[in-house]
């Protein structure tokens, strides 16, 4: 067993952190304030690289691993959500997806330009009526010769503005006897007539990003354009959402990490009862188990994204990663908020952002409660993942780092 | 252009130094490429871009400084070198200098030799100087901006920033270029730089390497190292019922602590 990260993992680490700290961190506030996203975030990150990262050279990707992925998104969102949910998004979602389910074709054609940051790229399966219940979507596709006709509108989409592609899911076959067996998923370009979009606000948190609806009115897509069979869509976004939690489970991880060293500081510099407040045993007691929390939320993602590259299923590692992080990484903003006493409450400091923040993330990508009875299930024996026609692939640092032919 | 920018390791900036046993000490912050020399290293990167040639990264340190180099590559130097010696150990920067002149010297035929302004961690400020008197190059200091460089007229002209001002001179190749932040915004390393700097084979030199047998005794040691008495700083409000009330208590205050 060895827990030490590469020197290319520390190098993408701290490149990634050079990103947030310089060019995120000054202006923030300021955009969280506004309830928009900074017009260079995306830019820019495409300009690195950082859109790209765990993709295969050969594909547009800079060819590294799923660990770097998970590095990457931790420092991200020790500066802001909203950087983390364009990973989750933008790669875990969608791109992963692409590489794990998609044609040569499908993946030249769409692939290629989101891995370069040419192309934004968001997810779109939750409806208005189906959040955890997935099945209960109403979005519809509707075979009309060589094409499919969608029809639906999709709810709390991130990136739903910025996107020039959505992972797509509507129910070819509305009457299926079992209603998983009925989706579809298809590559949406935004451009196509009949799709519309728009951000939503007076959100609690992430609201530096872009969250809003796609909908879909008599939009045609070739067939070519469907992903994985017909009838394979909930399988497909089931896998897509083993990487997106994994994005969030090392964001949320990234999230304890700030309320912590935000912590750290200001426990150091505020005085009470003649002392810094650090040296009292209760904000002690916060702080230690706020170091806790990250070194375990930390470990957790780590195994998730271990398991990524050696190719082997870990819906339950990611799941148990990403509940244990975003529930911690609540626990942890409120704890700073605590320790920053009434300074916390407001934005004059972080913490109040952190907070805001974290809350979604117990909320979106399986609720906590998801969460929860899915570990129960895997315990008791009640759940088994059954294995997929096509896995995500592991990752072959060769194969990853090969030019195109 | 056979550029050479020449980088040191040092804690980073964030660590605290506290003084422990008369010796400075930064505990086990991380060490990092010293910030200073990321806007050498960018300098060296543009002067190769704008001219061609090539950048050699040369640091002078102990085997970790390997790292240093690696952050230098991840960033687009072609090659690093790293010159490491027990016997440079307690190099002060009359040996360091002599050590980097020497390993100048062995690379060959170099146009200019770039550093950061000082190191974060010795802060000296002196070692190009010193380098550039080794080699016998004009030593082109606290550079801020390099208006003109002609590789075929052997010239380069630079604005070198003073108090309040800034002085152009002009020198002719090779020479020594140490470099302030206002020259530049270094920038990240690159992922596929990431992954050339972490595949790369650094060699290493000894001082019998560089030709530089006996290693010079450092000149100077750091018997001891005081840390300065912390400034107590503590804040009180002034609160009263009107703005005028609470400047007159402010102003007598000020007179009681006889700030005014």
């Amino acid at each position: 067993m060895d827990l030490h990260l590469t020197p290319e993992h520390e190098m993408v680490r701290k490149m990634v952190r050079d990103f947030a700290e310089k060019e995120v961190a000054p202006i923030i506030q300021e955009w969280d304030r506004k309830g928009e996203m900074a017009p260079h975030i995306l830019p820019r990150m495409a300009e690195l690289g950082i859109l790209g990262i765990c993709l295969p050279v050969r594909y547009g990707g800079q060819g590294f691993d799923y660990l770097s992925l998970g590095l990457a998104c931790e420092e991200l969102e020790v500066v802001d959500t909203t950087l983390r949910v364009i990973m989750s998004v933008h790669m875990g979602l969608n791109s992963l997806g692409l590489l794990q389910w998609g044609s040569e074709e499908q993946k030249i054609r769409f692939l290629v330009p989101q891995a370069r940051g040419e192309k934004v790229a968001a997810f779109g399966l939750t409806e208005s009526g189906a959040g955890s219940d997935v099945a209960a979507m109403a979005s519809t596709a509707r075979r009309a010769g060589d094409d499919y006709v969608l029809n639906g509108e999709k709810i709390w989409i991130s990136l739903a503005t910025k996107a020039h592609h959505v992972l797509w899911f509507a129910k070819t076959d509305p009457v299926a006897t079992d209603p998983h067996d009925g989706i579809s998923a298809f590559v949406v370009e935004t451009a196509l007539p009949g799709v519309s979009c728009g951000d939503l606000h007076g959100k609690l948190g992430v609201r530096a990003g872009s969250t809003g609806w796609v909908s879909c009115q008599d939009v045609r897509v070739p067939s070519s354009h469907r992903l994985g069979e017909e009838g394979e869509g909930f399988r497909i976004a089931m896998s897509c959402l083993d990487n997106g939690r994994y994005t969030v489970a090392s964001g949320a991880t990234g999230l304890i990490r700030a309320s912590l060293e935000a912590s750290l500081r200001y426990a150091q510099e505020r005085r009470t009862f003649g002392r810094p407040i650090a040296g009292h045993q209760l904000v002690q007691q916060k702080i230690a188990r706020m170091v806790q929390s990250y070194e375990a939320a930390r470990l957790l993602y780590w195994q998730a994204g271990w398991l990524k590259n050696i190719g082997r299923r870990n819906t339950r590692e990611t799941s148990m990663a990403k509940w244990f992080a975003t529930d911690a990484s609540v626990e942890a903003a409120l704890e700073a908020i605590q320790i920053h006493g009434a300074y916390g409450y407001s934005d004059e400091y972080p913490v109040e952002r952190y907070l805001r923040n974290a809350k979604g993330a117990v909320i979106y990508e399986g609720t906590s409660e998801i969460h929860t009875l899915m570990q129960a299930g895997y315990a008791l024996g009640t759940r088994t993942d059954a294995a997929l026609r096509l896995e995500l692939p592991a990752y072959d640092a060769a194969a990853w780092q090969a030019a195109a032919a | 252009m056979n550029v050479v920018v020449c980088v040191k390791q040092t804690p980073d900036t964030a660590a605290s130094l506290s003084v422990k046993d008369g010796r400075a000490s930064w505990g086990d912050a991380p060490l990092v490429l010293n910030p200073w020399d990321e806007y050498a290293v960018e300098q060296a990167l543009r002067t190769k871009e704008t001219h061609g040639g090539k950048v050699t990264a040369l640091s002078m340190g102990p085997t970790e400084a390997r790292e240093a180099l690696k952050q230098s590559l991840a960033m687009g130097c072609d090659e690093a070198v790293l010159v490491t010696d027990p016997a440079l150990a307690e190099a002060d920067s009359l040996v360091t200098s002599a050590a980097l002149a020497a390993a100048l010297r062995k690379i060959g035929d170099v146009d200019i030799a770039f550093f950061g302004k000082q190191a974060v961690d010795t802060d000296t400020g002196v070692t190009a100087a010193q380098v550039a008197r080794r080699l016998g190059w004009p030593s082109l200091t606290l550079t801020a901006a390099i208006p003109a460089l002609d590789p075929s007229q052997r010239s380069i002209t630079v604005e070198r920033m003073m108090e309040e001002s800034r002085q152009t001179v002009r020198a002719g190749l090779p020479a020594v270029v140490s470099v302030v932040k206002e020259i530049n915004e270094p920038r990240y390393p690159s992922f596929m730089g990431i992954r050339r700097a972490s595949k790369a084979e650094i060699p290493v030199w000894s001082a019998a390497d560089i030709g530089l047998t006996p290693v010079p005794a450092a000149v100077l040691s750091w018997p001891e190292m005081i840390a300065p008495p912390k400034v107590e700083v503590s804040c009180e409000f002034i609160e009263g019922a009107t703005p005028q009330e609470i400047a007159a208590q402010l102003v007598s205050k000020l007179f009681e602590a006889k700030v005014i």
